[in-house]
């Protein structure tokens, strides 16, 4: 296929991805929000906005924390070019650009959710309205992943997408997890004693993990639990180690469809070393913010081999 | 159902019974719940929403994708008035690939005196480059839509022909997808050839045009593309859908590079090299160290490749001379010239302004006529005489003194009517008709059926999409 049409396929994913990722962060936000005081509700909404990665664009454009801001800024607000409006249009445009090699399935899911999901994000979005559109933008996520899976050829159009889907997915938890580690765990003294509960409750929430960690951890919430369950355990969809099998998997087929290994794959060799057998005390060893950015680091530099490996841009 | 006005009903004659063509339809028609009828044609919208069959318009602020509004009454054609057109319309074709070929070769129509050399010597669309090259097959036009008009029951007029880059193919396939799958139960009832199997026409049909290249390559299946200007073109939907429908690659100029003295696209394996392309860029992008040299569309060095053999261009750059109304002011000479024959579709009377004679009767009668830019097309930049307002008729007579040879003029023809579904019922509209015609060394394949396009508004001859037309689906009946 072509490259730039991989790319599309790629970016796509991503953005799908991304866009799922950054609302779940914001219902947590709004879960938060709702239990606690108006003080502290300003508070959870600055934290959503740094989780986002936005927090210095909200500040040059609102005086404060707010929900209906908040919400807004990171649905659908101009002054957030990456907001969740753009990133759907963005998903929309790629796949436009890859129509030729997704199944009509595929676009009508993306080509669908788009229509809805840009009409409910063409006003403001009130008060009652948001848990709509969050929950809206989870089902799209959810049609087009079950439209993709159940009508696409397994060629190398599938695991680009798909190595796209986990690139996107390990970063957005690894960003999740640093910046509430910065935030709320800021010297080492505190690891292993209970703090918030309700905090560390709303990281889960943010990568859709609070049902299956309570079920696996029998209720038992601590810092160490939660960086175990998010890093390491491989049977959490959203945790490091099973983005890693998946992006390890999806690029040794495309590997194996093209007869040959590329740089991509050689790095993704050299970030399983890194992963494999780790315990959390080790990684609390290391520090866990230390071991997050490297792991972000390698991310991104096996993101970029992929788009070198295989000719995404001219 | 109600009886029509004076003009030429499709569906119904003066005395207000139906035609033999609509007689399955109508017997379907008259059964159904108009509630449920009004219900479905509010559907239709959504579902050409939901597959994107939108065009892009690009206003002052952003990018807006639209409709092209679709009217679910099918216009129908009888199989024998469908014989009579094609037999009509493979002679013209045929009649422009010869003339496109002689065009840039011995020019003997010329030198017959049949047609003035000063026609493609000024046309902007006539490309020196082509002189002396035979493209592969010696195909120029590789995929032509003959524009008709009817006025009356044996009464078909050619009214363009778009030798250029013709499009609207997608409509054509999409409103038939969209008719079944609202209902289906009329398909079952009314024997309607299929055109479904147009994309892979289209595929065999460019297959079949694979340059000398391709032969000695020994691979087995040439390798095709449709050339994008991309995604922000309006008719982008088109391309993808056609490239989708063939199995072929859709590219952009970004992605093909000449290698080896091929052209070759960037995979994600290496580059790969194309044998046929399928260009829906414009002449003037399509290469740019030949062309405009400023263009990002096209893929430098492609010319060279081409007269060396190595790929096929399709439509052959250099085709776009026959969209021109001056040239097409001349079609029965040339079908005359080069098979032998009298036309068998004949051609709508036609004024050059550019002759003293013409012009002054042209100037005598504005408000009764059509008067056409030579270069122009989608119902731009034109007049209809018996609509304008003085002023704007006065406006057009001193273009027209300032510039006569950009125009020709035609009678204003009394086009044919088709129903349309409206809320108050069937209302008869003005139509025109696009067949789609594939040319290939073997042979001219067309396929039964092609875009109808209607005048949406009451009484309006315009039928173009930029101005309020719709389409129909159109059906060629089974014998």
């Amino acid at each position: 296929m072509l490259g730039r049409t991989a790319n599309g396929l790629f970016w796509m994913f991503r953005y799908l991805e991304r866009a799922e990722n950054t609302a779940r962060l914001l219902e947590a936000g709004l879960r938060m929000a709702l239990t606690r005081d108006v003080q502290t509700a300003q508070e959870e909404w600055r934290s959503v906005i740094t989780t986002s990665g936005q927090r210095a664009l909200y500040e040059s454009t609102h005086d404060s924390y707010d929900g209906q801001s908040a919400w807004n800024f990171i649905l659908r607000d101009k002054a957030n070019p990456a907001n969740v409006r753009e990133m759907f249009g963005a998903v929309r445009t790629n796949a436009r650009l890859a129509r030729t090699n997704i199944s009509s399935d595929v676009w009508e899911a993306v080509n669908t959710s788009w229509m809805e999901l840009d009409q409910m994000l063409s006003r403001p979005v009130s008060q009652g309205a948001v848990g709509d559109v969050v929950s809206t933008i989870r089902r799209a996520g959810t049609q087009v992943h079950g439209a993709f899976e159940g009508s696409m050829l397994r060629n190398e159009a599938y695991h680009f997408a798909r190595v796209g889907t986990f690139i996107e997915r390990a970063e957005s938890t690894a960003r999740i997890l640093d910046m509430k580690y910065f935030l709320l765990l800021p010297s080492l003294s505190y690891v292993g004693s209970s703090l918030d509960s309700g905090q560390w409750d709303q990281v889960l929430r943010s990568v859709a993990g609070a049902r299956a960690y309570t079920w696996l951890n029998a209720g038992q919430i601590d810092a160490r639990g939660i960086v175990e369950f998010l890093v390491l355990d491989d049977r959490f969809p959203r945790s490091l180690a099973f983005c890693r099998s998946e992006q390890r998997a999806n690029l040794a087929a495309l590997a194996r469809m093209h007869g040959a290994e590329g740089t991509c794959n050689e790095l993704m060799r050299d970030a399983d070393m890194h992963i494999t057998d780790l315990t959390v005390e080790e990684i609390f060893e290391q520090g866990l913010h230390e071991f997050l950015i490297d792991f972000m680091a390698r991310n991104a530099a096996i993101s970029g081999a992929i788009a070198e490996d295989y000719r995404f841009l001219a | 159902m109600v009886g029509t006005s004076d003009k030429f009903d499709e569906m119904f004659d003066g005395q207000g019974a139906t035609r033999p063509a609509y007689t399955d339809y109508c017997a379907w028609y008259d059964e159904q719940d108009n509630k449920w009828l009004q219900r479905k044609n509010a559907d239709a919208d959504d579902s050409f929403r939901k597959t994107g069959i939108t065009f892009n318009v690009y206003g002052e602020d952003e990018a807006e994708e639209r409709l092209i509004p679709f009217d679910m009454v099918p216009r129908v054609i009888t199989a024998p008035e469908w014989r009579k057109l094609t037999r009509g319309i493979e002679q013209r074709v045929r009649a422009l690939n010869s003339f496109l070929y002689d065009l840039y070769h011995r020019q003997e129509i010329i030198r017959a005196g049949r047609v003035p050399e000063r026609l493609f010597r000024q046309n902007e669309a006539w490309l020196a480059n082509m002189v002396g090259f035979t493209p592969p097959g010696g195909i120029y036009t590789h995929i032509v839509g003959i524009d008709l008009v009817r006025t009356g029951p044996n009464e078909w007029f050619v009214l363009e022909d778009n030798a250029r880059t013709p499009s609207g193919v997608s409509y054509m396939l999409e409103n038939r997808e969209t008719m079944m799958g609202m209902f289906p139960d009329l398909f079952s009832q009314v024997p309607v050839e299929a055109v479904s199997d147009y994309p892979r026409r289209l595929a065999r049909s460019l297959a079949a045009c694979a340059p000398p290249a391709f032969a000695e390559s020994g691979r087995k299946k040439p390798n095709v593309a449709v050339l994008t200007p991309g995604i922000y073109n309006s008719a982008y939907y088109e391309h993808a859908f056609l490239a989708d429908q063939m199995g072929a690659e859709l590219v952009e100029g970004s992605d093909l590079r000449v290698v080896n003295g091929l052209v070759q696209m960037r995979t994600t394996s290496g580059f790969k090299p194309l044998d046929v392309v399928y260009r829906r860029v414009d002449d003037d992008f399509i290469d740019p160290l030949t062309f405009d040299p400023s263009s990002m569309l096209g893929v430098p060095g492609i010319m060279d490749v081409y007269r060396s053999g190595g790929i096929t261009i399709a439509n052959a750059p250099g085709t776009g001379i026959c969209d021109d109304k001056a040239i097409y002011s001349f079609m029965p000479e040339i079908v005359e010239f080069y098979t032998g024959e009298k036309p068998l579709l004949p051609n709508v009377e036609t004024w050059r302004c550019a002759d003293d004679d013409s012009l002054a009767y042209v100037l005598d009668n504005l408000d009764e006529l059509v008067v056409k830019e030579v270069h122009g097309s989608g119902g731009y930049g034109m007049l209809i005489g018996p609509t304008a307002s003085k002023k704007e008729i006065k406006e057009f007579r001193k273009k027209l003194e300032a510039n006569p040879e950009n125009y020709i003029a035609q009678p204003t023809l009394s086009l044919s009517t088709c129903p349309i579904f409206t809320k108050k019922g069937l209302a008869p509209r003005h139509v025109d008709l696009r067949p789609y015609v594939l040319v290939s060394p073997s042979g001219i394949d067309i396929t039964p059926g092609g875009l109808t396009r209607v005048a949406l508004k009451e009484g309006s001859l315009v039928v173009n999409s930029s101005q309020g037309g719709g389409t129909k689906d159109t059906w060629v009946l089974k014998d």
